[in-house]
């Protein structure tokens, strides 16, 4: 693919956040150079690139940063309009369902599955799958009322709430990994559980997604760092 | 064609404010349904059956929930004065800027207010923080939207112009005190002196009996917002 100018994509391997981002630029077929960061001794560049909050993704193009992954997945949308496929729909009333569960997917699912692997006790884990799993049920809804019968939120392709939700399946499968916790149960979470095996078997997400041991091991080396009271296996 | 607008709201909530001010801006005629929120309506249940919370706008056999979606389908749905430019780059910032209060400056004064001990110490200096930043983008611009108000002044401003001084009131303690921030200011005298803001504008002394009446719920609810908060950050 051509380059269209200067981008740049300041990231972290296992940043689901950043996946996000990556799964957006492949789908509007942009390239890019990709800056790995080390969160734990950030970079000048990122430290002036996202001075606010100091965090990844940061998109870097023709020297101006945009910040935070789902502003940059709207501007990748926008910016691109005409290139590769389109991450919005066109009708207002579905773009503002779309952005209700990407905010939702942000709010509620992602601190419970970090809090997963954060619990210190058996119990505070307990809890804070039980709450993951609502959400999930949730999100099984979203998913009957968006696809109305097709293979992706979007429809027949993915678009926006596939990248929210569907950037954080890694982490998913490393937790359950990890914890033993079942996120997806065929018996309660059906259309769900079927999307997440379709969504992981794109070409986008064979790509950009990483490997779940990927996040395992960086889980591990944050509890060596930090710590944990509960083992993981 | 037009379809009917309906906005279900309820008293005090800087949140139906924010989906007020937005439709007016724009000339658009609504009906205004009040919510009892400790007795809320079949109809508030039925139209955002996953959080059971205000604004949620109908825009004929539509419902639209959670306010900073709100204020992007007002402006997709409706003609009229735009409340975000439309170079992709300059809508980024407008976007990260709603982002941020709404994740994090405004979410840590609530805090801040609600909490005590050395919980409202840390949450204190991330208001002090986060207000400072706000500040500094102010000195440049009489809006975040440019010369008039939008998204991003709609979700900051809806809160700290004339709620925060209520709260600080009912909370007994101050965040701004009237020497400091004088770009915050500026910002917030600009924005009540708006003809449209002032048409939906809460009256203060209710304002203040309302929180005050309400306080111990503000409390619980400030503990409850915490731990994702403070995992977030």
């Amino acid at each position: 693919m051509a380059g269209e100018g200067d981008i740049k994509l300041l990231g972290m391997v296992v940043s689901p956040f950043v996946v996000r981002v990556r799964m957006a630029l492949h789908r509007k077929g942009v390239s890019y150079e990709y800056v790995e960061q080390d969160l734990f001794n950030k970079s000048e560049l990122l430290l002036r690139s996202n001075p606010v909050n100091k965090k990844v993704p940061v998109l870097i193009h023709g020297g101006k940063p945009i910040c935070e992954s789902l502003v940059i997945v709207q501007y990748a949308d926008e910016v691109w309009s005409g290139k590769g496929a389109s991450i919005f729909p066109a009708d207002p009333h579905e773009r503002a369902v779309a952005r209700f569960w990407a905010a939702y997917v942000d709010d509620k699912l992602f601190p419970a599955y970090i809090g997963i692997m954060k619990a210190a006790t058996e119990e505070a884990r307990a809890e804070k799958a039980k709450e993951a799993l609502v959400v999930l049920a949730n999100l099984e809804e979203a998913f009957a009322q968006c696809s109305k019968g097709k293979p992706f939120f979007a429809g027949d392709s993915v678009g926006y709430l596939d990248l929210a939700v569907g950037c954080n399946l890694f982490w998913l499968e490393a937790i359950r990994k990890m914890f033993g916790v079942t996120f997806f149960d065929v018996g309660k979470t059906p259309l769900l559980a079927a999307w997440a095996e379709r969504f992981a078997g794109t070409e986008m997400a064979r790509e950009v997604v990483p490997d779940a041991d990927t996040a395992v091991v960086f889980a591990k080396k944050l509890q060596a760092r930090f710590g944990s009271n509960t083992s993981a296996k | 064609m037009t379809e009917p607008v309906k906005l279900i709201g309820a008293f005090g909530s800087p949140f139906v404010h924010r989906a007020e001010v937005a439709l007016r801006l724009k000339g658009v005629a609504y009906e205004l349904i009040t919510e009892d929120l400790f007795n809320k309506s079949e109809l508030l249940l039925r139209h955002n059956p996953v959080h059971h919370r205000v604004p949620v706008l109908l825009h004929g056999d539509k419902a639209i929930c959670e306010s900073l979606v709100i204020l992007e389908y007002i402006d997709e749905a409706f003609d009229g004065q735009p409340l975000l430019p439309t170079d992709p780059g300059e809508r980024a910032e407008a976007r990260f800027w709603a982002k941020f209060f709404a994740e994090k400056c405004l979410m840590s004064v609530w805090l801040a207010l609600w909490t005590e001990g050395e919980t409202q110490k840390v949450l204190m200096k991330d208001a002090k923080e986060h207000l400072a930043i706000v500040e500094t983008q102010l000195k440049e611009k009489r809006f975040f939207g440019g010369v008039a108000i939008g998204l991003a002044d709609i979700a900051g401003a809806s809160v700290l112009s004339h709620w925060a001084g209520v709260l600080q009131e009912v909370a007994g303690i101050t965040i701004m005190s009237d020497d400091e921030y004088p770009a915050i200011r500026r910002w917030m005298e600009d924005y009540n002196a708006d003809e449209v803001v002032t048409e939906c504008l809460p009256d203060r002394d209710q304002l203040v009996s309302h929180f005050t009446s309400i306080r111990g719920k503000c409390v619980a609810a400030a503990k409850s917002m915490l731990p994702n908060y403070l995992a977030t950050k």
